[in-house]
């Protein structure tokens, strides 16, 4: 279902952005010229909370800033609303942006950061005082309009400039990289409050984040970048489960990566051999030929250990570590790989669970998932 | 323990090398000592600047009575406003468009066009000045000297507004044109009151640079566009009286107020 939602031909929605094969590289012609985004073509919906997830460097702060105008594409064509934002300068564009650190007017006070916007836009001064009001009350700070920015806390700057992104009732919002420098108490905590705020507005979102789990939780749909260019667009479910390739499987969260051969099919799963022997039942994924080269990727919690003896594959556990929810092992196949195996801490768990231990390896049939390559 | 980590904190404490309180004695014994006799001495009661009588205001009342140097010193604050008002300007100008603007070949080499008269000896930028505004016929008395002074100004009026939009974080700025603030409106209502204490503290300077002026202003000013320096240099050569020393104190004084107010806004800007 969410699969087939997010193939959807982006004409079908309200489109809010379009890019089309969208290039930008960095000192053109220049011996150290770098391309920073290449041939991005990426839709993002009306109301949609989207994020654009990546490693530092991967082109997503410089596609948001392709976005609000601050540079300009070198090739491919960006759509706002289905109009060709090209030469549109910043302050021309119906877009907000709420930066890395911020950037509050230091010399203004919170209400009037917050009016900057309205005020520039020559609305009227009565206008102007409510919809400030109303943002202060918003982002929860009803009463700290008089304060000077510089006064606040990291927390509260960060709602401030919440409020004065927000004020303009903008059509986008752009976020770079707003919680990271929240301390993490309070950047769960703004997780929610952004999420609500965003489907109480109903204005779309695009977030930056290096983050792979503020963009799960967060998100209705998630671009995953790397080095310039697009490895999968979907939603935190689709992306988690299903990663397109490796480095999207390694990258939203910890995973087991086994390369194997396919083997025979068996009734609609296909059997992947690992080095060593051990076999895992996997669902195909397009054309799945026996005796190609194929990488696994196998999710630590989808694994089960056992203590009893029974069905499944035989391991040895080489390490342990305690978390709290949960515990990490790692297990070491009798006829294959290295695996790491997260399990629950529930009451009745834990024995015959310590190092060196002979343990059943459970992997029920599909829980591994088939990458290209 | 506690006395230990305060020594800990400031391993390279001055006071405690040998010498060190002497040779700073006698740099600012060098520094400060003349100035205080010739403040010292504009009290005196008698005419002279070596044999101290009693203490008395008369020489100031008489500085202050005496029409030349009110005329002189009119001259060298409406000078000094003129040119400090336009070489900040001129300064503010440059130091956007050395800021702002991406790296272009040659920026380097704008600094130090724009900076080259704090290198050029001064007696050249003033023959020059001379010979220039003869060759071109430009007789416009005080005038003159309000364009001259306006020309080495600059650069003292450039530095510090310069440093001040280097340190300025641009995000500010796109913060701006992304709320819908075109870039005159950007300048107005962020650049310009943040780079407020750097052209404030420019001005300040520029405007004491111009009030203590010598070199220049003698070549250039024609008769009746004296200034005080000027005023005073062939006071001097008359003799020194005690009522050179008070015109003095007066002009020391007025540099002092300028040049803290420079200082302290540099204080509060890093702060």
């Amino acid at each position: 279902m969410n699969a087939a939602l997010s193939q959807t031909p982006p004409e079908a929605v309200g489109t809010a952005i379009e890019l089309r094969s969208v290039t930008k590289v960095f000192g053109t012609g220049s011996a150290e010229s770098v391309t920073a985004l290449d041939e991005v073509s990426l839709a993002i919906r009306d109301n949609e909370f989207f994020t654009l997830l990546g490693p530092s460097g991967c082109g997503k702060t410089t596609l948001l800033r392709l976005l609000a105008g601050f540079e300009q594409v070198t090739r491919g064509d960006i759509l706002l609303f289905g109009d060709d934002v090209a030469g549109l300068p910043p302050h021309k564009r119906p877009i907000n942006t709420v930066f890395q650190h911020y950037a509050l007017f230091p010399h203004m006070t919170v209400a009037e950061n917050v009016a900057f916007g309205l005020r520039m836009l020559r609305r009227d001064k009565a206008e102007i005082g409510r919809t400030v009001e109303s943002m202060l009350t918003l982002v929860k700070m009803p009463d700290l309009g008089e304060r000077k920015s510089s006064q606040l806390s990291g927390g509260q700057q960060q709602r401030v400039a919440l409020a004065r992104a927000l004020a303009n009732h903008p059509r986008v919002l752009l976020l770079d990289e707003p919680l990271s420098a929240l301390d993490l108490k309070l950047r769960q905590e703004m997780r929610l409050e952004l999420k609500t705020l965003q489907r109480e507005t109903g204005i779309t979102f695009i977030f930056v984040t290096h983050d792979q789990e503020e963009a799960l939780t967060m998100s209705d749909r998630i671009a995953v970048l790397r080095a310039g260019r697009i490895q999968q667009v979907g939603t935190p479910d689709v992306i988690y489960e299903h990663p397109a390739n490796p480095f999207v499987a390694n990258f939203m969260g910890e995973t087991n990566l086994l390369p194997a051969v396919i083997g025979a099919a068996e009734r609609d799963m296909v059997r992947c051999h690992l080095e060593g022997g051990a076999e895992i039942l996997a669902r195909p994924v397009g054309d799945n030929a026996a005796g190609s080269r194929i990488t696994l990727s196998l999710r630590p919690e989808r694994i089960v250990l056992s203590a009893d003896s029974g069905s499944g594959l035989t391991g040895r556990i080489t390490d342990c570590l305690y978390r709290g929810t949960d515990t990490s092992y790692r297990v070491t196949l009798e006829n294959g790989p290295e695996l790491l195996v997260y399990e629950q801490n529930v009451a009745d768990r834990g024995n015959g669970m310590s190092v060196g231990n002979s343990v059943r390896v459970l992997i029920a049939p599909g829980a591994a998932r088939i990458l290209a390559g | 323990m506690r006395s230990d980590m305060m020594a800990g904190s400031r391993p390279y404490d001055l006071k405690r090398y040998p010498g060190f309180g002497f040779m700073a004695a006698v740099c600012l014994g060098l520094l400060y000592l003349p100035l205080f006799v010739l403040v010292f001495f504009s009290f005196n009661e008698r005419r002279s600047v070596s044999n101290w009588s009693e203490f008395s205001l008369d020489w100031y009342a008489k500085a202050l009575a005496n029409d030349a140097i009110r005329q002189a010193a009119t001259n060298s604050f409406l000078v000094a406003t003129v040119a400090t008002i336009a070489a900040t300007v001129l300064a503010t100008a440059a130091a956007l468009a050395t800021t702002r603007v991406q790296r272009f070949r040659g920026l380097t080499a704008c600094y130090a066009v724009i900076n080259s008269p704090l290198m050029v000896p001064e007696i050249v930028t003033a023959v020059a000045l001379l010979s220039f505004l003869s060759l071109i016929g430009l007789e416009l008395g005080v005038g003159n000297v309000m364009i001259a002074h306006t020309v080495f100004c600059v650069p003292f009026a450039y530095l510090p507004i310069r440093a001040r939009l280097h340190g300025m974080d641009t995000t500010l700025e796109q913060a701006a044109a992304d709320l819908y603030a075109d870039p005159v409106q950007t300048f107005r209502h962020v650049t310009l009151p943040m780079l407020m204490p750097g052209i404030i503290a420019g001005a300040a300077l520029a405007f004491v640079i111009s009030l203590d002026d010598f070199i220049i202003t003698q070549m250039v000013a024609s008769a009746g566009a004296t200034t005080l320096p000027v005023y005073i240099y062939s006071q001097v050569r008359m003799g020194v009286t005690p009522e050179v020393n008070a015109v003095s104190s007066m002009l020391l004084g007025v540099s002092i107020v300028f040049v803290s107010m420079a200082v302290l806004l540099r204080k509060k800007e890093t702060a």
